[in-house]
């Protein structure tokens, strides 16, 4: 992508608050919806929770023309290489949404059929729980995410937000070993 | 053959998503690089070996969920149609074996999330039938089991109206389905705290009773609900492009109907008035004052007709369920059997829904049994009998069936489901065989089938 | 397994002859689900079985219509009808499985019985059951009599093939494929017996009581809860 590779870094900024700006205006969510949370996605596009009012009641059928994946509902192990086909024929930039405990972690199913959560597939931006997460709480997540993007660091800056993002995790303790917490 | 057409093996391709059709080493595939299309059209015409088959893949806007279809098709036409179905298994039924029979039903309400709670009740009338409790669920229980599933009714079909329209192209159609649905979801939040996939009804009865203002909720509700349905039936009934889509299409007779096992609004629509509520009735239903609509034409727009007017008995059977709730006020919800009956109750307190004080008090300073009753029921869970039992409930998609097996303990040894999706979706083939591409979308519409129950 | 047989012999309570449950379900050994613990609950062993046979007159209209289908299998009848059990207000017949066709083609045919429809195949493992593990129930529905009755085939874990019913029952087509795939009976006369439910490459079948639940840890801070089958749960 030229713009932000090519920016003088006084512009970058700037570039940075365009396109995020611009990004977050209407995201345009592929069809996705595999379960229980397909239906309370289906409902945010309804008027009671009209997802319209922030653009993105245009749910794409193909992925080609689609900007942000929300996984609503559990992936089974037979959906899991669909699920990266998908994810693997939307352009960039694109964004996932883990919708529901099921997407982001398997949710109450601990077993054979069930990929524990779809981050195991794709790379996740918004977890989202709930079994199934209200409408109003989409919303939240969508507006978050709409935040998360304007906030997006590009070219220079977001390489080295990874660089210190991921010598971070390297860093990190792991989940297991953070004991004492509760004193 | 024209240099710019090749015959090719069908397995000297490197990836395949599917096999079956194209691995017959017979069949001719074509690849064309350029040149007169004319020609190559030409060649394939001559041999009359063309064979196209279109995936409606697991991803797809009008599948009603992660169902996979295969269609071989002749120009327009359908001549094979396969249904792929598996994406969404969950192994639901394998994972109740290592839950208690009360925390089943939280798992078995998400196999058809659209009716989640016929699959509780008919859970739950499984489980009351092993214990031989089932005479003894009060009446007030069985009062909010039939307002819970009627509601839940209207809130099936108008998914399965409003999807079907919106996968057709009226959008406008799903949005006012899904509004009526809105309110369905307000009186079931009330009562229950959740829109859907509510763990409300337990063995023995529901787990709470319904709060104080419901019945005049309801009532105010009632006619707002019947409004939408008004509202429906006149954007989609006389609706020319409505009737052109839907009029002779997706036929299914009632020999038909009887070799595939298929139940609910598609058989009703054949002219058989069959309704386990009428003829097998569970949960008190003989006691309620509803018709059963039936239609003859067998297509897919009398079936949409069909399930609009089920909304509306479903309303009327709603309103004489609002009235018994007032007549019935402060009868218990759960069986009196206190070491079945669900424990705790739950009242909305400064932090959140919580166990009630009340209870907390009753349980920790006023009787010793009522706790260890409590504590056993929540941590290890009721004992069942051993044996096996069947029950069958009339679901808005049609049968659904139970079979339970106890071994005599807290957690089922089996329990499987029969969704009347699963052998609806077997139909798929005879209904799209010989028709339209466009009309396999129609199909899918009219047989509503979820793929959360189908796949289970 | 000869563990159980052992503890079978042991345990079991005599039954009056002809009404021996033909199905053991279970063993159940220890108590609360815990073994090896001190509370010398943990050398109860208890014979879970499934009710025996039950007695003519069987009540209801169940008599018209085991009577009927004995006079339409004529000699064979004995054979077929392994057992009736009648508990909580079902028939069950237990047919052996050359028969089941026959079976089948009576029950949907015969106009006292008329079962249009087969409510499906529901496959039970028990292992504890040696050399009648696997059975198949299928529910069958009479919408002309209103009525509902099951009929259970078991068969061996090493043998586990019954004659397929979808000639006389089309509807039961996916759900024998069903059966198979979770279960492993193999249903001969079956048009395309191949997996439903499971990838089609998958090895094993899932709800069988030797397949593990498949779940992993849950990793929380500090702490790990294992997977839903290995934990110390209540049986």
């Amino acid at each position: 992508m030229g713009l932000e590779e090519n920016a003088p870094p006084f512009m970058l900024g700037t570039v940075e608050d365009f396109l995020g700006y611009m990004r977050a205006g209407s995201l345009w969510p592929a069809t996705f919806g595999l379960a229980c949370c397909a239906i309370e996605m289906m409902s945010t596009g309804t008027p009671r929770f009209d997802i319209a009012r922030i653009g993105m009641e245009v749910f794409r059928g193909s992925p080609r023309q689609a900007d942000l994946m929300i996984v609503a509902g559990r992936v089974s192990n037979k959906m899991a290489p669909i699920v990266r086909q998908v994810y693997d024929q939307m352009p960039e930039p694109k964004w996932v949404l883990a919708m529901g405990v099921c997407a982001s972690s398997g949710g109450m199913f601990n077993n054979y059929a069930i990929v524990p959560g779809v981050d195991h597939v794709v790379p996740v931006d918004i977890y989202l729980p709930g079994c199934p997460p209200r409408p109003e709480m989409l919303l939240n997540a969508l507006l978050e995410l709409h935040k998360q993007i304007r906030d997006t660091p590009l070219g220079k800056n977001r390489r080295e937000m990874a660089a210190a993002a991921e010598a971070a995790a390297l860093a990190a303790t792991p989940t297991i070993d953070m004991k004492g917490l509760l004193r | 053959m024209t240099p710019n057409a090749t015959h090719t093996n069908a397995t000297d391709q490197g990836y395949r998503a599917t096999g079956a059709f194209t691995d017959d080493p017979n069949a001719a595939e074509y690849s064309a690089y350029g040149g007169d299309w004319s020609d190559i059209a030409d060649e394939a015409a001559r041999l009359a070996q063309q064979r196209i088959v279109v995936n409606m893949g697991p991803q797809h806007p009008s599948t009603h969920g992660v169902l996979r279809v295969m269609l071989e098709i002749e120009g327009e036409i359908i001549t094979e149609a396969r249904a792929g179905i598996g994406y969404l298994h969950t192994g639901i039924e394998k994972n109740m074996e290592y839950r208690t029979w009360t925390q089943g039903v939280t798992f078995c309400t998400r196999m058809d999330y659209v009716q989640s709670m016929f699959q509780e009740v008919a859970y739950c009338l499984g489980v009351e039938k092993l214990l031989g409790i089932t005479d003894d669920v009060p009446e007030r229980a069985n009062v909010l089991r039939v307002l819970m599933m009627e509601l839940t009714r209207i809130g099936s079909h108008m998914v399965a109206i409003g999807t079907g329209g919106n996968e057709m192209g009226s959008t406008t159609t799903m949005t006012t389905a899904f509004i009526a649905r809105e309110d369905t979801f307000r009186i079931i939040e009330m009562i229950t705290g959740l829109r859907t996939n509510n763990g409300y009804i337990r063995p023995g009865g529901v787990a709470q009773d319904s709060p104080e203002g419901a019945v005049q909720y309801i009532r105010e509700l009632i006619p707002q609900i019947h409004s939408r349905l008004d509202e429906l039936a006149d954007l989609q009934l006389e609706n020319p492009i409505f009737k052109l889509r839907l009029k002779g299409i997706a036929h299914l007779d009632l020999a038909g109907c009887m070799a595939l096992g298929v139940t609910g609004p598609i058989l009703r629509s054949t002219g058989l008035p069959y309704d386990l509520r009428k003829s097998e009735p569970y949960c008190g239903y003989e006691t309620y004052d509803f018709q059963v609509p039936t239609s003859t034409d067998a297509d897919a727009y009398s079936r949409v007709v069909l399930r609009l007017e089920e909304c509306y008995e479903s309303l009327k059977i709603v309103a004489q369920c609002a009235d018994r709730l007032e007549q019935l006020e402060g009868q218990p919800v759960m069986v009196a059997d206190k070491k079945i009956a669900w424990p705790a109750q739950l009242a909305l307190g400064p932090d959140g829904q919580g166990n009630s004080l009340e209870h907390i008090r009753h349980i920790m300073g006023e009787s010793m049994e009522a706790l260890i009753h409590h504590f056993k029921l929540v941590t290890e869970g009721f004992t069942v009998p051993p044996g096996q039992v069947y029950t069958a409930i009339e679901s808005p998609k049609g049968v659904l069936g139970v079979h339970l097996v106890s071994d005599g303990g807290t957690k089922p040894w089996r329990a499987h489901f029969r969704d009347p999706g699963f052998n609806h979706l077997q139909a798929l083939s005879i209904l799209c065989e010989g028709g339209q591409v466009a009309d396999v979308v129609v199909a899918i519409a009219t047989l509503d089938f979820v793929l959360g129950g189908v796949d289970r | 397994m000869t563990d159980a047989q052992d503890l079978t012999a042991a345990a079991a309570v005599a039954e009056p002859a002809g009404r021996e449950p033909l199905t053991l379900i279970n063993v159940r050994q220890g108590s609360f689900g815990a073994r090896g613990d001190t509370s010398g609950y943990d050398g109860l062993v208890r014979v879970i079985e499934m009710p025996g046979a039950t007695e003519r007159p069987y009540g209801e209209w169940f008599d018209g219509v085991v009577d009927v289908l004995e006079e339409l299998l004529g000699d064979a009848a004995a054979e077929a009808i392994e057992q009736v059990v009648v508990d909580r207000g079902e028939l069950t017949l237990y047919i052996a499985r050359e028969h089941l066709l026959d079976v089948a083609r009576h029950l949907r045919d015969d106009q006292d019985l008329r079962f249009e429809i087969c409510l499906g195949v529901s496959g039970v493992h028990y292992p504890a059951d040696v050399g009648r593990e696997l059975h198949a129930t299928y529910p069958m529905q009479s919408i002309t009599h209103n009525r509902r009755l099951r009929v259970e085939v078991a068969v061996d874990e090493t043998d586990p093939h019954i004659p397929s019913i979808t000639s006389v029952y089309p509807m039961n087509n996916w759900h024998e494929r069903e059966t198979w795939d979770f279960f492993g009976i193999i249903f001969d006369g079956h048009p395309s017996l191949a997996r439903i439910e499971m990838p089609d490459d998958w090895v094993g079948h899932p709800q069988r009581k030797d397949y593990p639940l498949g779940g992993i840890p849950v990793e929380y801070k500090g702490a790990e809860i294992p997977s839903p089958d290995e934990r110390r749960q209540y049986r």
